[in-house]
């Protein structure tokens, strides 16, 4: 039995470090000058973010177990609270600290007037998003899921005089919290069937009992909140209207995290506790459905924004989609795959956002419409956007490219022709639209669009700063920080073996129980197949760049042929402003729609059980 | 009793949820999700509740080998209600602002984001 290893107190350090830090910056902030509060809020990031990288470094040859007050288990069996750190948990929990550190340094010369509750609130956010990596507890994860929740519906909100800001805010928190609550259900319900919070002790003793509808049940209530954060249809309606009026430095955040831990959290809980006793074929069919559903609303959506953020923030959606049918392959290929994506989908969507921002703070505005042309003197800041949208569309070598690769590789080698199919058109619809605003923006390509009353634009947009004549270093610093990341954790192999051995202890059941609960040693694990470059791989990555300039060149230029296609197309015109429609911004709307997916799901993933 | 308890909360939570989906006041809206939330309460009372067994407290009524009820879930509903007062309260504000700065706290009447 080992569970004293001197590893074991980075992960309780990595959560507390923060909500101490924020403690002590909200109480004695108001008397601290602004470049203090900056320097000790960067450098708790700082500090977290070398916690979890030694975290990162110890969990090559397994998971760091850490037991609370040594309360470690006799014979499987404690009374415990327990924080499990694995690659994917670590790596996720690093990526965090590391965006939030990009997302700091941006912050410093945004946000004139803010005072030090917004970096308390940020460093509190880091803390729930790294506890809810690393725990090993079902409850834990409530609690953690919680702690960052609440904290973003205040980040959401931040800009307490913007009318669109409280709606956004008030929408995102009453649907998340009603998807953590039919989370607690289910975890109630499993409290009841077996006794136990762990997720290990969960998983062990599911694996003894028969398949009944309390399981499923069970299982379909608890996912039901990390989807609600992953954003997945149609269970996604509070993530537009929460990005699209969140401060920059949060959108970060959002997109770049904390949506991905909705989708972590569902395959977590799943392989760790009811993989043995729910059919994998039964939960691939159902996420892969789900899945595909949200690759294409969101794509479709995004190609019809012009509120920049909303159509980052629909592009997210599309990518959720993604990593969702890339991890719904249920093997560790897979999970691989949706582990690289994630990984360079942060590099890339984080860039555009802090661009986002630096175009409201230069130019007012985040409406692509309003903004045509008025960029053509930014040329930095013209060409990072036009690489980091490259990014999104797939181009090789970008760490996006490589995940989207694997993960194809994977549903192709399932025998779903489809995946590719997906994954070029997501990539390249999403990647397209990026790039039609980067070009209308700032090269002043296109005529102007016409007005269209219904819909977000983005011109009411409150300026988050001074009027910027130049984009200031810091912020510069951030940007360019985070699409090389993209680039090199797209290049630099050993990242990404890192990450698909990982994803090889992740799917493990029985080794996650048996190192947790009984501290024996984790085996050493092979690298899955098919995580490298491919020439199947690049040739994919290069249509679906190529895809997206054609997509961007036809929203640019193709309006007469458009109209005359819209003409031949009307039902489907039809389908895209009734879409549209369906995102109303109206919170009784979105419950509906939680109510009607969370049917969706049981019946999914129940009905086919019942044969 | 044994069943009874997991139907209230079942329905507290589906007459919450449906409160929203109706809801013409964010303020009753925000009331109908910790409605929503006292099912959840029920919920964990009813898993940790045994009939005749005494609270969780040892001491001269109830010896350290008797039943007692369980205080684990008890614990979980604690958490859960500290959890329900901070999101209340953070939407409670955020009404009162929304009510500030739109004059009105009709969702139907929020048309800011749309699209």
């Amino acid at each position: 039995m080992n569970f004293h290893s001197g590893a074991a107190q980075l992960a309780p350090l990595a959560i507390v470090i923060p909500i101490i830090a924020a403690a002590v910056l909200l109480s004695v902030g108001r008397w601290l000058p602004r470049t203090l509060i900056d320097v000790l809020a960067t450098g708790t990031a700082a500090a977290t973010v070398g916690l979890d990288a030694a975290l990162f470094a110890h969990t090559a040859g397994g998971r760091v177990v850490t037991w609370a007050s040594n309360w470690t288990p006799k014979h499987g069996h404690s009374v415990g609270i327990v924080l499990v750190a694995d690659r994917v948990g670590s790596g996720a929990a690093l990526l965090a600290g590391a965006l939030m550190l990009c997302a700091l340094v941006f912050s410093w010369r945004y946000f004139d007037s803010v005072e030090a509750h917004f970096h308390a609130l940020m460093l509190l956010f880091l803390a729930g998003m790294t506890g809810f990596a690393l725990t090993g507890d079902l409850f834990d994860m409530f609690v953690f899921f919680e702690l960052m929740g609440a904290v973003a519906y205040a980040l959401t909100g931040f800009k307490v005089e913007d009318p669109t800001s409280v709606q956004g805010a008030l929408n995102f928190g009453i649907v998340n919290s009603f998807g953590a609550y039919l989370t607690l259900m289910g975890i109630g319900l499993i409290y009841a069937h077996t006794g136990q919070l762990g997720l290990a002790q969960i998983g062990q003793v599911l694996d003894r009992s028969p398949l009944d509808a309390l399981v499923v049940i069970a299982f379909v209530l608890v996912v039901t909140g990390w989807l609600v954060k992953a954003a997945m249809v149609p269970f996604h309606f509070w993530l537009a209207d929460a990005h699209a009026v969140a401060p920059t430095p949060v959108c970060v955040m959002f997109s770049g995290i904390m949506v991905e831990l909705g989708v972590y959290g569902v395959f977590r809980v799943y392989w760790t506790t009811f993989s043995g006793i729910l059919p994998p074929d039964d939960i691939r069919r159902a996420l892969l459905v789900l899945g595909i559903l949200t690759a294409v609303v969101g794509a479709v959506m995004c190609l019809m924004q012009r509120h920049l953020k909303r159509l980052l923030a629909y592009s997210t959606i599309a990518h959720v989609g993604l990593f969702i049918c890339a991890a719904a392959t249920l093997d560790d290929s897979g999970t691989a795959g949706a582990a690289v994506y994630v990984l360079g989908h942060a590099g890339a969507k984080s860039a555009l956002f802090l661009l986002a921002g630096v175009i409201l703070a230069r130019y007012g505005s985040v409406d692509e419409a309003t903004l045509h042309g008025k960029g053509r003197d930014a040329k930095a800041t013209a060409v990072l956007f036009a690489v980091a949208g490259l990014a999104l569309s797939g181009l090789p070598p970008f760490a996006t490219s490589l995940g989207k690769a694997i993960g194809e590789d994977a549903l192709l080698a399932r025998g779903y022709w489809i995946g590719p199919v997906l994954f070029v058109a997501v990539s390249a619809l999403t990647g397209g639209a990026v790039l039609r605003a980067g070009a209308r923006i700032f090269l002043g390509l296109g005529p102007v669009p016409a007005e269209d009353q219904q819909q977000t634009s983005g011109d009411q947009e409150e300026r988050e700063t001074q009027s910027l004549p130049r984009m200031p270093a810091t912020m510069m610093l951030a940007i360019v920080t985070l699409v090389a990341g993209c680039l090199v954790c797209g290049i630099y192999s050993p990242i990404t073996h890192a990450l698909g051995r990982g994803a090889t202890r992740f799917v493990d059941h029985a080794g996650y129980a048996q190192q947790a609960l009984f501290g024996r040693a984790a085996h050493s694990v092979a690298l899955p197949t098919g995580i490298d470059w491919t020439t199947l791989g690049v040739a994919l990555g290069l249509t679906s760049t190529v895809l997206a300039l054609l997509v961007a060149a036809l929203g640019l230029y193709a309006e007469k042929i458009r109209r005359a296609a819209e003409r031949v197309l009307d039902p489907f015109a039809m389908v895209g402003s009734g879409l549209r429609r369906l995102h109303s911004g109206h919170v009784g709307d979105y419950i509906t729609w939680v109510f009607i997916g969370v049917t969706a799901l049981a019946a999914l993933v129940g009905i086919p059980l019942r044969q | 009793m044994s069943h009874y308890a997991y139907f209230v909360a079942g329905a507290l939570v589906l007459v919450g949820g449906f409160g929203i989906a109706r809801s013409r006041n964010l303020v009753h809206a925000t009331i109908c999700l910790s409605i929503a939330q006292a099912g959840t309460y029920v919920l964990l009372m009813a898993v940790g509740y045994q009939t005749n067994a005494p609270a969780p407290v040892f001491g001269s009524t109830a010896k350290p080998t008797k039943q007692v009820v369980d205080p684990v879930v008890q614990s979980l509903c604690l958490t859960d209600i500290v959890v329900s007062a901070t999101v209340t309260a953070l939407l409670l504000a955020l009404s009162i602002q929304i009510a500030k700065r739109h004059d009105t706290v009709d969702p139907d009447e929020l048309v800011a984001l749309q699209g």
